[in-house]
């Protein structure tokens, strides 16, 4: 009683689930590059793109509740789906960070910046290679990795203190670039979030596999 | 390599390494689980793999096959239920059985849930009343039938046969009741009437049931052994069977990755 339309379906649930992380990486990879460039126009395309990450979401918990509904998926594929509408939702919510970076963007329309953007690209550049490796783990049930991602949010959470204390000074020392600084500091506040949502997923991709649901984020911040 | 016993609260059932062959055929491997009072219990597996059998073992109603031979020991409440010194009659009743079909005897309502009790000498009208209500209470089926007991039990739908035939297993007091795919021959409302109804029995009674249905060992039972070629393959909380089993085997079939 194999039950292969079943099982491609799952498989094809996962190629979805892959697609989707791609889409939100771009999105995150964009609005930073957007930022650096301070183009207005690659923002608005950012925030006009979220929709369709949004709706890539709804697809997939469509398709999840549909396969609960219709073959009652038990033990490995119920924890799989169970960690995909967990999964899906974490990326939804990655997009929107990225969607609010490039909100700000527009937002700061053609003022200067108060400082060059160093710190902040590197924070993007470790969420996007971590998200990357959770991605590749989900597909290669990879425990291993999943719980080594969260280790490297204790970095970005370490450039998000950094970026917060130098902004602080900056802004003690003249009160006039308090908007613009406040601005970046919620930058910064968005790729730390994001960072934290890939160790959410890195949980759930644990659980999936060993069917144990622990916490596995223990960060010094 | 030896698996691990899972333990259950308050056993009331002991199997220690049964064997059964039929004829020189092993249909049952060593099989070692104890099986927890006033619960429901579920076997699962493919067909053929010896869940059925293990059932009937446990009111000997194997004992009725020529050429069976058994090894190994059963115990409930401490008695080995093989030994010499057991009235099989009395076993019965206290483990009764519900079969996949429903078979009402072709008498009234009535006449079918005292046939027991009125076998075992009780003559008194007013006790084989009161023995037909709370049977037929318990069977959550009093509502349907109260005004018509003196009715042809064969004129009932298909699941209130099945009631009937379990309130003729609960009019015995039985302290446990196998039931063997009691649901298979029934439609999805009479299933889910007698999924509440058994749920609502291990109040009083132990529930041992072999089902194909693996959605409805999920539902209702407590425990769930899953069993292949006359071997226990896992045996455990139903909730982890179903979440986190801990064989590839049992994982593999609950998945539909194996056939």
């Amino acid at each position: 009683m194999t039950r292969e339309a079943y099982h491609k379906a799952l498989k094809k649930l996962e190629d979805e689930v892959l697609l989707m992380g791609q889409m939100v990486a771009n999105a995150i990879k964009k609005s930073v590059e957007s930022l650096q460039k301070r183009d207005t126009d690659a923002a608005k395309e950012i925030v006009k793109n979220d929709l369709l990450i949004n709706k890539k979401r709804f697809d997939i918990e469509e398709k999840c509740i549909s396969l609960i509904a219709t073959q009652q998926p038990m033990a490995v594929d119920l924890r799989e789906l169970a960690s995909i509408l967990s999964i899906i939702t974490d990326l939804e919510r990655m997009g929107d960070h990225a969607e609010g970076i490039a909100k700000i963007n527009i937002l700061m329309s053609n003022e200067p910046l108060v400082k060059p953007l160093i710190d902040i690209p590197r924070m993007a550049d470790i969420g996007l290679s971590m998200l990357d490796k959770c991605l590749k783990a989900f597909i290669d049930r990879d425990t291993e990795t999943a719980r080594r991602i969260c280790n490297e949010d204790d970095q970005v959470d370490a450039l998000h203190d950094q970026i917060y204390r130098e902004l602080l000074v900056l802004m003690m020392e003249n009160p006039r670039i308090i908007r613009m600084a406040t601005f970046l500091t919620w930058v910064s506040h968005n790729l730390e979030r994001i960072a934290d949502r890939v160790t959410n997923i890195a949980e759930r991709i644990v659980y999936m596999v060993t069917g144990k649901m622990e916490e596995i984020n223990v960060s010094k911040y | 390599m030896e698996k691990v016993r899972t333990t259950v609260p308050e056993p009331i059932v002991n199997i220690i390494d049964l064997f059964l062959y039929y004829g020189k055929v092993e249909a049952l491997k060593k099989i070692a689980l104890d099986i927890s009072r006033k619960n429901i219990t579920s076997f699962i597996g493919p067909s053929g793999c010896g869940k059925s059998t293990l059932i009937r073992c446990l009111n000997r109603m194997n004992d009725l096959i020529e050429n069976v031979t058994i090894e190994g020991c059963i115990r409930i409440d401490d008695q080995d239920i093989y030994s010499p010194a057991v009235d099989v009659t009395e076993l019965r009743r206290r483990v009764g059985m519900v079969f996949q079909k429903p078979n009402p005897f072709p008498k009234t309502i009535y006449e079918n849930v005292i046939y027991g009790p009125r076998l075992m000498g009780i003559r008194k009208k007013g006790i084989l009343d009161e023995i037909c209500e709370k049977a037929l209470k318990k069977a959550a089926l009093w509502d349907d039938v109260k005004d018509r007991l003196h009715a042809n039990a064969l004129d009932l739908s298909g699941g209130q046969q099945q009631r009937i035939c379990i309130a003729r297993a609960i009019a015995m007091e039985p302290e446990i009741i196998l039931l063997d795919e009691p649901c298979s021959a029934l439609d999805p409302i009479a299933t889910a009437k007698i999924e509440d109804m058994l749920c609502d029995l291990k109040k009083d009674y132990t529930v041992i049931i072999v089902t194909h249905n693996m959605q409805q060992a999920a539902r209702i039972s407590d425990y769930t052994g899953f069993f292949m070629m006359g071997e226990l393959v896992e045996y455990s909380v139903t909730s982890e069977i179903f979440t986190n089993p801990r064989e590839k085997q049992t994982e593999d079939y609950i998945t539909g990755r194996f056939g």
